[in-house]
């Protein structure tokens, strides 16, 4: 039978309603080769999941959907999070897809899955991220690789042979990950370091960056402020590139890893810069009547976001600025300025990184040419920036970040609102590889 | 971990071997399954009293074939005596010799239970007398059991029959599977309010019960045990031991609720837990307790500061609030681990003792605050249990430790579970105060 046009039923109203994150959920994040290293991301991001399904009472339930995404990523994992779901204490009957934007991967999650239940199209969802270093995919030579395919081609014995003798010993190399940019052969670390030269970033204001990093996420898990947003695993319960006992002396002391044939002095080191990291993130999103009659918690509502991308290939600016041109749009969007925000979480891909962002904004030269602004948005208030540590101290595991991002942000907005009984707002800013950002806002009340 | 020596005992030529050399035998126990009969064959119920016919006809409506006199050569699954009415120790003789007559008859995993009343400081000495003499037969005659049999006591309190529900839940509880380990012991039934489930195989149905220390071992069964029952849990567990606690709430469709007890919010955060995700909160498990066993004579501060205030000052704290907060509903109810460390002392676990004493005290004064509000509060002092703790044991101790009971055997981390379960429900309102041993009636602190 088919349906009528006026039939009665579920049918969206074009109205949007309001997206709020519940809750989160993230395994400590480990350095590579280190607790995690015999943990695949299907391993990891059942984890983060499981610890997410416990702590809300979510066992055998069917969510709307769950989006989640690896940076580094096995060909066979072409079904990463679907297959995590399934190996999951959530009804199997959850649909899921994966999602890969670089680092901005797990921000990405959050904000499609939220704009799905903005639509009306589902109520519930778990957005996340997973990503290994330790357990990265190796792959063949593209020579073997062709020679392979065209085997496998290939009818007759000899052509089998012939195929086969096309073979060089160089072809036998493997092709190990790298964080590479395919366009310019630069790793991430010497374009930031192209970019914090120019931006004429200190040594010691990286340094500083890093040390409060470290401070904040050490006082933050001191104050018990992981408890509901972290599961340990693995036997780690705390992420374990933090050293809260860091100091500005040690990391004066660091050699620097990028930059040094820059001719300017190297400021870029492994104490200033995020390690290669190990972990995985999730966050459960709904509707606020999916919130309500699950009797389940609102921190705080997914406002809006904006990707930007900028030309890193011909130099037109840094491989990690994008962030810088995505904020004033979404800025200017909402009607809204810095001073509007009571907390900014800028992703520390390297302490460089957030500083040549906060430098742009305050620069009335960048803001006019590059952004056509009468003047520069100003300053971020530092007592408001990464307030429980970052990507410095946490570790950076890539597509984990976002996850990480918006749970923390969303507890720290109710926490506020609720202890000052008024709205808050908050930032979130993710830069990422082939020169994109995506940044989006959260709102409590 | 295994008992080997249980296994090897009850099956094949080692079975007759042990038998013949005169060896411990501890038998396989017969333990709860939803659905099984209270008991594992007709029972005797012996008194001539008023009470002994009421508790006839309720036996009746359980399912079972109730006998009020002796029938030579039958398999018997338990023996009820009713001795309420004892006026003078020469009363005793009969119940307690009929009885004895029939034990021989008794089936492996059969319970024998007294109703009696308490020798108070008031009253006849004669009668007194008669009715302390119950505590001693009773315990004497648990030790000589065999085959899994136990045996156990209810002592009816001022103004309370013997077919009140208070005691009727008491006496479902000590004839099924469900006490498995618990011998020896006498609860007393007071006038506290209770209620027999609708259905005995879920007899939690509707609770939401928090339970502390839920990741593992004793607690982990508590939770899974208290869900059996049909209540909802809350599983708490400090963060550090968070992947364990996930993986327990998965099983069991629980939420867990990672959280240092020791702070001073703990109570208030499991109460607005508690109000957010279950509207209301019906029990309290306190089982979250460590242990830092050193001779008192190289005892150092923080291993005695840290016992007591994981295994005793957070649980007055959350109590306090608790009972604060109003998330507490009709009839709530608390139930705490003790320990036998606690009645008989161990060597090197003075501040444990101390600690695990210290609940037997807590839950005597607290039990008028939560008679007040409709519910009770009580302990469990397990023995010897089966655990990742105790297998950390040298084997030597391990294994005297295990035959040292009247059982021959260690508990199971279920056996604690069901006593706590039993305790968490309303067919246990009339008691209040009170600590139940489940030991499998070991000789220490007897």
């Amino acid at each position: 039978m088919a349906a009528s046009p006026d039939a009665t039923g579920t049918r969206p109203a074009n109205v949007l309603r309001k997206a709020v994150v519940i809750g989160g959920n993230r395994i400590p994040f480990a350095r590579a080769n280190g607790a995690y290293t015999q943990a695949s991301n299907q391993d990891m991001l059942t984890a983060a999941l499981d610890g997410l399904v416990a702590r809300f009472g979510l066992q055998d339930e069917r969510i709307g959907e769950v989006a989640a995404g690896a940076v580094l990523k096995h060909s066979r994992d072409f079904n990463l999070t679907r297959e995590a779901v399934i190996g999951s204490a959530l009804s199997p009957e959850t649909p899921a897809y994966d999602l890969q934007q670089a680092c901005a991967t797990g921000l990405e999650t959050v904000v499609g899955l939220a704009n799905k239940i903005k639509l009306g199209q589902i109520d519930s969802a778990i957005a996340g991220g997973v990503d290994s270093a330790s357990d990265a995919p190796i792959a063949v030579s593209e020579g073997l690789r062709a020679v392979l395919l065209e085997l496998h081609r290939a009818k007759t014995v000899q052509q089998k042979l012939t195929t086969l003798a096309k073979l060089r010993p160089k072809d036998l190399a493997p092709n190990a990950p790298d964080t590479a940019e395919p366009r310019t052969g630069l790793s991430m670390g010497e374009h930031q370091a192209l970019t914090t030269a120019a931006w004429n970033v200190t040594r010691e204001a990286q340094d500083e960056l890093s040390l409060a990093s470290h401070r904040n996420l050490a006082a933050a898990y001191e104050r018990g402020f992981f408890d509901d947003l972290m599961t340990p695993y693995r036997g780690l319960a705390k992420d374990s590139n933090l050293r809260a006992d860091t100091t500005l002396e040690k990391l004066a002391k660091l050699q620097p890893v990028f930059g040094k044939n820059l001719g300017a002095e190297a400021t870029m080191t492994a104490g200033n810069s995020t390690p290669l990291t190990d972990g995985a993130s999730a966050v459960l999103i709904g509707s606020e009547e999916y919130a309500r009659s699950n009797d389940l918690p609102v921190l705080a509502e997914v406002v809006d976001s904006e990707a930007a991308a900028v030309d890193f290939v011909h130099g037109k600016e840094g491989l990690l600025m994008a962030p810088a041109y995505a904020v004033p749009r979404l800025l200017a969007r909402q009607g809204l300025t810095f001073a509007d925000f009571d907390f900014f979480e800028i992703h520390e891909a390297f302490a460089g990184t957030v500083l040549c962002h906060m430098a742009a904004w305050e620069s009335e030269e960048f803001c006019r040419n590059k952004l056509g602004l009468q003047k520069p948005l100003g300053a971020i208030d530092r007592t408001r920036l990464n307030v429980n540590g970052s990507s410095l101290a946490t570790g950076h595991p890539f597509a984990a970040t976002g996850g990480r991002l918006v749970a923390t942000l969303a507890k720290m907005l109710r926490e506020k609102t609720d202890a000052e009984s008024r709205p808050t707002r908050g930032l979130i800013s993710v830069c990422a590889a082939g020169g994109m950002g995506v940044v989006a806002i959260l709102e409590a009340n | 971990m295994a008992d080997r020596y249980l296994d090897l005992v009850n099956a094949g030529p080692v079975k007759s071997l042990a038998k013949k050399l005169g060896l411990p035998q501890p038998a396989v126990l017969r333990r709860y399954r939803p659905g099984a009969p209270v008991l594992p064959g007709p029972v005797l119920v012996l008194g001539s009293g008023s009470g002994a016919d009421v508790l006839a006809k309720e036996l009746l409506g359980w399912d079972l074939d109730v006998r009020r006199h002796v029938a030579p050569k039958e398999r018997l699954g338990g023996i009820v005596l009713v001795l309420d009415e004892l006026a003078a120790p020469e009363e005793l003789a009969d119940p307690m010799l009929t009885a004895g007559s029939s034990l021989r008859d008794l089936a492996p995993g059969g319970r024998i239970v007294t109703i009696s009343r308490p020798a108070t400081g008031t009253g006849q000495p004669a009668q007194a007398a008669a009715r302390q003499a119950v505590d001693g037969a009773l315990r004497s005659l648990a030790h000589e059991l065999r085959g899994g049999a136990t045996g156990n006591g209810i002592v009816l309190g001022e103004g309370v029959d013997a077919g009140a529900p208070a005691v009727l839940g008491a006496l479902r509880f000590l004839l099924s599977g469900r006490s498995a380990y618990v011998n020896g012991q006498f609860l007393l039934v007071g006038s506290g309010v209770a209620s027999l489930p609708a259905n005995p195989d879920r007899p939690l149905a509707g609770k939401v019960a928090v339970v502390t220390g839920a990741a593992r071992g004793i607690g982990a069964a508590i939770a899974e045990t208290l869900h059996r029952d049909g209540a909802r849990i809350i599983a708490v567990d400090v963060p550090a031991a968070g992947e364990q606690l996930a993986q327990v709430a998965n099983r069991i469709g629980a939420t867990a609720l990672q959280l240092d007890i020791t702070a001073a919010d703990a109570g208030a955060k499991i109460a607005a837990h508690a109000a957010e995700r279950n509207h209301g909160l019906d029990i309290v498990v306190h089982n979250a307790g460590i242990t830092r066993d050193k001779l008192l004579a190289n005892m150092d501060q923080a291993k005695w500061d840290s016992v007591i205030a994981v295994n005793l000052a957070s649980q007055l704290r959350m109590n306090e609030q608790l009972l604060a907060s109003g998330v507490l509903r009709e009839a709530p109810r608390v139930v705490s681990l003790a320990s036998t460390s606690g009645i008989a002392g161990n060597r090197g676990q003075t501040n444990y003792a101390a600690s695990k004493a210290g609940i037997i005290g807590m839950v005597r004064a607290s039990a008028a605050a939560f008679a007040d509000a409709g519910g009770s509060i009580n302990a469990v002092a397990p023995g010897f249990i089966e655990t990742a703790m105790t297998a950390r044991m040298p084997f030597v101790t391990r294994e005297v430790a295990r035959r040292l009971s009247s059982l021959q055997q260690g508990g199971r981390p279920l056996d604690v579970a069901e006593a706590v379960s039993f305790l968490a429900s309303d067919a246990a309102g009339g008691i209040n105060g009170q600590t139940l041993r489940v030991c499998g009636q070991s000789m220490v602190g007897a």
